[in-house]
């Protein structure tokens, strides 16, 4: 549709500039030529005849360049149509009055002035040809940013939905383990960590169609994140979170905080033997929502960097495609304890 | 009865594992680990013939575990992803298990380990090396003093030198004798950081105070912590040349 539509205003610019022309063509020549004391009817035909030719002439020129898009060196080929129709409209012109005009004296000055007119003549149709270039060129250039930013769009959403889809095979395996495992010890357990792993799972797979979400959907889906985890680490585990009341109304991208958990436990739970507390702190500090977890660290055993941040990683790529800033996941450790916060921006309204 | 080791770092996972083999009283569990560090103190204690062993624990990886064994067991990997890594245990390991780990896949793999009992250390000892020709430059190093495991960062590490078949490992908090080779060392270290500058010396290029002619054709380095080192004319122009000179 938008393609026809644009092919349509195009002919519809071309036709109305070549009735321009010949408007605007047959009012300067005839004034020009009154003014050299030309009588009128003479200059009238004469400026009518000459207007019709450039006009005709530019129609040409520009339905050609539809056609024929000319390469960025390859512009010389239509300078030689511009002089090549110039010149032709000269001489359809004189011949043309020939025919209709039968003043000896004007005969002679027609013939007399065809250099003057096959100049008009370039100088009309070569404006036509340089708008249609210009006009050609630029719809080429958008049509090619537009195309550009749909590939980037798509890259972008892609990388999203894989950034997130990543985060679930490990624990989808280890949870669908412990389940076997408590089948035959515990079979009403196993039967709660199915619906819960279900639940989970159901709220990933719903999750994907919207990008953010209200801070208790977030919550809640942590909360059945947490319980399984509950179920496959002990009573070793032990989470707690404080949201601040005025954070309440905020929204924040789906399961953003799901890896920073998940990254928490793993690292907090294996410095101690002991129960392992997990902070989480949300609060909310205009124009921004802040959630911070931590958890216990052991500086001396601790993995190297690189390895350590898958979760972290993908979180910060995700704020990245999202908001276009790197600074809103950041971590920090303190006295034994490993900070991560981060920091999403609230829409305005 | 064979002696036998869980480590994983899930309850639920090595109760699975107790579950099944409680069918099979030729094995004896003598303990179930949580994490690497715990293993180590078992797995030199108990010396068990067989270990069931989690690949993806915090801390130290199951792959880390087994290189720091002098002796490793047979080894049955239990994991919940398929990586790049299992390829090589088709050929070495006696088997891994995937997660969830089914009845039958570990009767499989059980009747794997016992029907081919006899040259399972070699079996192990050749995984070990295809998983560390497979890897890139180590980020730190795993050392077992006795039963207690030691893991030293990279940034830490001062200088290495050899120490008849150790390697010591000098950093700021003392020394840390490896039973690694230099040869490991100097292929497994990042050569932009560190560098082999002698038979017996690697030393990591931004603890050089300076360089001083030695003798004939040899020179000194002398490090950060006073530590003066022997660079060997072969490798004296390796140095400049990761000095950038």
């Amino acid at each position: 549709m938008g393609f026809s539509q644009t092919i349509q205003t195009k002919f519809k610019l071309i036709l109305w500039s070549c009735i321009a022309i010949f408007l605007g063509w047959t009012c300067i020549q005839t004034f020009i030529l009154f003014w050299y004391d030309i009588p009128i009817y003479l200059a009238i035909i004469d400026s009518v005849v000459s207007a019709s030719i450039y006009a005709i002439s530019s129609y040409v020129i520009a339905n050609a360049l539809h056609y024929y898009q000319p390469e960025k060196d390859r512009y010389s080929y239509v300078l030689v149509w511009i002089i090549f129709l110039a010149s032709l409209s000269a001489f359809c012109i004189k011949w043309s009055l020939q025919l209709l005009i039968h003043n000896e004296d004007y005969l002679a000055v027609i013939l007399h002035s065809l250099p003057l007119r096959g100049l008009a003549g370039s100088l009309l149709i070569g404006g036509m040809a340089i708008m249609n270039v210009l006009w050609n060129s630029q719809k080429s250039q958008s049509e090619q940013e537009k195309r550009k930013s749909d590939a980037e769009k798509l890259a972008r959403e892609a990388e999203l939905y894989n950034l997130r889809q990543q985060l679930q095979p490990h624990f989808l395996f280890n949870s669908l383990n412990s389940i076997v495992a408590l089948i035959g010890r515990q079979p009403e357990t196993a039967k709660k960590m199915v619906f819960q792993l279900s639940d989970f799972l159901r709220g990933t797979l719903r999750k994907d169609d919207q990008q953010f979400i209200p801070l208790q959907e977030e919550l809640d889906h942590l909360q059945l994140y947490l319980d399984i985890e509950k179920v496959r680490f002990g009573h070793r585990l032990d989470v707690r979170t404080h949201v601040d009341e005025r954070a309440t109304d905020t929204v924040l991208p789906a399961m953003i905080t799901q890896p920073l958990l998940e990254n928490a436990i793993k690292y907090g739970l294996y410095d101690t033997t002991g129960k392992v507390i997990i902070d989480i702190k949300i609060h909310l500090q205009a124009p921004f929502l802040i959630v911070q977890i931590e958890n216990p660290y052991d500086i001396e055993n601790t993995l190297s960097k690189k390895s350590s941040g898958f979760g972290l990683r993908s979180v910060q790529r995700r704020l990245f495609l999202l908001y276009g800033r790197t600074d809103l996941l950041q971590t920090k450790t303190e006295n034994h304890t490993f900070i991560v916060t981060i920091t999403i921006p609230q829409p305005h309204d | 009865m064979i002696k036998t080791l869980i480590i994983d770092d899930e309850p639920l996972a090595r109760s699975i594992i107790k579950d099944y083999l409680a069918q099979y009283p030729e094995f004896e569990i003598l303990q179930e680990c949580n994490d690497g560090f715990e293993a180590v103190k078992a797995i030199a204690e108990h010396q068990p013939e067989l270990i069931f062993l989690d690949i993806q624990m915090p801390k130290i990886s199951g792959f880390e575990l087994l290189e720091i064994l002098e002796s490793p067991p047979a080894i049955i990997f239990t994991t919940a992803f398929e990586e790049f890594a299992l390829r090589a245990f088709e050929q070495h390991a006696i088997d891994y298990l995937l997660k969830p780990i089914s009845k039958d896949r570990f009767d499989r793999a059980l009747q794997k380990y016992l029907s081919n009992k006899v040259p399972q250390q070699d079996k192990t000892k050749k995984l070990i090396n295809t998983l560390q020709e497979n890897k890139t430059y180590i980020e730190r190093i795993l050392i077992k003093t006795g039963t207690t495991l030691k893991i030293i960062p990279i940034e830490k590490i001062i200088y290495l030198s050899a120490d008849d078949d150790y390697v010591n490992v000098h950093t700021d908090n003392g020394d840390f004798l490896s039973n690694k080779t230099m040869t490991y060392f100097e292929s497994h270290l990042d050569p932009a950081v560190f560098v082999r500058v002698h038979r017996s010396f690697i030393i990591r290029i931004d603890q050089i105070v300076r360089i001083d002619p030695y003798e004939r054709d040899s020179h000194r380095a002398i490090l950060r912590n006073k530590a003066s080192i022997n660079v060997s004319k072969s490798g004296y122009p390796k140095l400049m040349k990761a000095l950038g000179n």
